[in-house]
């Protein structure tokens, strides 16, 4: 894989510029500015960003759009939930049930003892192989199945979300085994660390937001890397790729895994700082939902989509919690505007309309003042901008990809080979 | 596993639960068949199907109301005037949703799934906004309730019949438009090649924005039948989007007899299973086959021979 480095790269001094300014706003900033419970919300959204991150590859780079990402990071989140409520079920813990040792809804549905499947979720170092392990897997599966019958665009759609769709009713059906509709509650301590006090989850926030901005670095690299091209080059032309020699399913594959490992470390990182893991996080609704974050953020910009997911789940939080009603309507009304007028999103807008503004606005008082014959007033550096009092969220958006999206997105030439 | 039952219980269970496939089967077609007109033929998702579906569903409710304050014997044959008023209201709707959003977005068949999901959450919402969160059911009329008695062990309910008749008429009257009037035969030339359809004098604008308010319709009609057998919430719709892709794919995508063939036998597995395991792990299974088929095969049952 050659990368294309070199100091004089706008795109690359863009990302950096746009990476660092986004770990100032989750490492130092947010931190600083809310309490203990705000920060876990903000942990909670960023978990979602993580599954925005992998479509921004999959979707935006690669045209394969995954209605079933709640799969994967509830594969995440159930594996993480199974190894905490073990240790949990610590027979002193549960004697009053009837058969002590095991998981509580397991004793409310009569079961007599642990599952056999259970059993490797004692060990952490076992769970944490599983998160990573688990959805490479399961992806793969799905990957090689219909990738390389060039199965791709709505179709792949469709199987995804009916893989969730029977994700969901599985876990509810299977009570006994997978605490149903409930999900795994009441999760104590993670290898004897308490993770319900407040410390504890600043701590588990630092965590997630330090595996965010390495998934967004590795991200940024896969997307600059030569394999970045690729993908672009099989959403807009697969035909073309795949004459030229290059095995596209082995592509596709390996970017869909590589989306549901993300989206599965988020749904563990999820379970740790919510407490709780249920199917209502797996089925249709949320999987589709992950997209909007990403579309809303920019479906071509890895630190965009964090935003969007940050942004869409601020947006959901203060709504329901004051106009109930209205969430929904401005749910389907940003479903509907993101694709009709902003198919770029907000790296897009960014780009588009506010950063030629900016740079209008600063090349007349830079140039003003005394000097008329200046030279060209240089490209404003993104940081002087930030100087001037811009929120810092909006600042970062710039770290677009050094694609920009073309004016008719591209994500039909994939659904036309798949029909 | 069949060791319990004696011989005629067995024939019974089978006959009994094959009707209840056969019920569902006519749901099943109801609901896949406007989907296969817009998906099957003019390649559009639409997420939002599932809510037409209850907008006529809706339309049923407000009719009957408005028939009950008529005179008894015209309650009788508020049905018929329930359906043809589904259909045109979700015909309306649909013909707008193409004028306003679809037609732009011909060309990103992904993001038209996006927009009417959109589109779908408006609806739901609204829906809740008008008619409460509640679900609503329809006062049937008494001629359609009860049941038919045909042997000790066996008996049909009188609405599920109904259902599966309206299934049959609408899928004839479906097969008739499509390969025999002149609308079907446009359909079909937009479908197989628009440039050239254009080029000979069809107005393929005009088609597609037929072609999917007769799609949204149908689903329109199917709302109005499925309030014979169960009642109307805001979010039901959700419920059948599911299914109803999955029956569509699986049929071929283009083809209306693969659609009701995979209907079939979807159906039947789904409800027989059903009587031997719990609910949710018939439909698991089912699910999972048709995916796994799916996946080794996925141009359906039924393919299209078409040179691309």
């Amino acid at each position: 894989m050659r990368l294309s480095f070199s100091a004089s790269d706008p795109g690359l001094r863009r990302q950096i510029i746009g990476l660092a300014l986004l770990a100032a706003l989750l490492l130092v900033a947010l931190p600083l500015g809310l309490d203990a419970f705000r920060l876990n919300l903000f942990g909670k959204y960023l978990c979602f960003a993580f599954v925005a991150i992998g479509l921004v590859l999959c979707w935006g780079m690669g045209g394969i759009l995954s209605l079933g990402q709640g799969v994967f990071f509830g594969l995440g989140g159930y594996a993480m939930a199974m190894y905490l409520k073990l240790e949990a079920s610590t027979p002193e813990a549960t004697k009053i049930q009837s058969t002590p040792g095991i998981p509580d809804f397991m004793d409310w549905n009569q079961l007599k003892a642990l599952p056999l499947w259970w059993e490797p979720f004692h060990s952490l170092p076992f769970t944490l192989i599983a998160i990573i392990a688990l959805p490479v897997a399961f992806a793969f599966i799905i990957g090689t199945a219909m990738f390389r019958r060039r199965v791709g665009g709505v179709y792949f759609a469709i199987i995804t979300q009916a893989i969730a769709a029977i994700a969901t009713i599985l876990i509810i059906g299977q009570q006994g085994y997978t605490g149903g509709v409930n999900g795994i509650t009441d999760l104590r301590t993670l290898h004897g660390w308490d993770i319900r006090p407040d410390s504890a989850r600043v701590t588990l926030y630092f965590v997630c937001a330090g595996l965010l901005l390495l998934a967004a670095v590795l991200a940024l690299f896969v997307q600059r890397s030569k394999l970045g091209r690729i993908l672009i080059a099989m959403r807009d032309q697969e035909d073309r790729v795949r004459f030229s020699g290059y095995d596209v399913a082995a592509f596709k594959t390996f970017v869909f895994c590589l989306g549901a490992v993300f989206a599965s470390v988020g749904g563990a990182m999820f379970t740790l700082q919510v407490g709780f893991m249920s199917p209502t996080i797996v089925g249709i609704v949320p999987s589709i939902e992950m997209v909007i974050f990403c579309a809303v953020g920019g479906r071509l910009s890895v630190i965009g989509a964090v935003y969007g997911a940050l942004l869409v789940n601020l947006a959901r939080t203060s709504f329901s919690e004051s106009f109930p009603e209205l969430w929904l309507f401005g749910l389907g009304a940003l479903f509907i505007a993101v694709v009709m007028a902003f198919p770029s999103g907000l790296a897009g807008v960014w780009v588009e309309r506010i950063e030629p503004l900016l740079a209008r606005l600063l090349r007349r008082k830079t140039t003003t003042p005394a000097d008329p014959n200046a030279p060209e007033a240089p490209e404003p550096a993104p940081l002087t901008r930030d100087a001037a009092g811009r929120r810092p969220g909006a600042a970062t958006l710039n770290a677009l990809s050094t694609n920009p999206l073309p004016a008719t997105p591209m994500t039909d030439a994939a659904a036309r080979a798949a029909l | 596993m069949f060791g319990e039952y004696s011989l005629s219980e067995l024939a019974s269970i089978f006959a009994m639960q094959g009707f209840s496939g056969l019920i569902l089967f006519s749901v099943f077609v109801l609901m896949a068949l406007g989907l296969a007109i817009i998906y099957g033929q003019m390649g559009v998702i639409n997420m939002a199907h599932g809510e037409f579906m209850i907008l006529g569903a809706y339309v049923t409710y407000l009719v009957s109301r408005a028939f009950g304050e008529l005179p008894h014997a015209l309650f009788n044959v508020y049905f018929p005037v329930a359906m043809v008023a589904a259909f045109l209201v979700a015909g309306a709707l649909g013909a707008f949703v193409e004028w306003a959003l679809i037609r732009r977005l011909y060309r990103r068949p992904l993001d038209t799934l996006l927009a009417t999901w959109g589109l779908s959450l408006i609806l739901q919402q609204l829906y809740r906004t008008i008619f409460g969160a509640r679900e609503v059911g329809v006062t049937m009329p008494e001629w359609m309730m009860g049941s038919l008695k045909l042997s000790d062990t066996i008996e049909v309910p009188i609405n599920g019949i109904l259902v599966m008749g309206i299934a049959v008429a609408i899928s004839i009257a479906v097969g008739v438009m499509m390969h025999r009037s002149s609308w079907g035969r446009q359909v079909r030339a937009v479908v197989q090649n628009r440039t050239m359809a254009g080029a000979v004098g069809i107005d393929t604008e005009r088609t597609d924005r037929l072609t999917f308010a007769v799609g949204c319709g149908i689903a329109g009609v199917a709302g109005s039948a499925f309030t014979m057998i169960g009642s109307t919430g805001p979010s039901s719709g959700q419920l059948y989007i599911v299914d109803t892709f999955l029956v569509v794919v699986f049929g071929g995508a283009a083809s209306l007899l693969g659609t009701i063939a995979s209907a079939f036998t979807i159906s039947q597995a789904q409800s027989i299973l059903e009587f031997f395991l719990s609910g949710s792990m018939a439909k698991v299974l089912t699910l999972l086959t048709v995916v796994g088929i799916l996946m080794l095969r996925p141009q359906g049952l039924f393919a299209l021979k078409l040179r691309k």
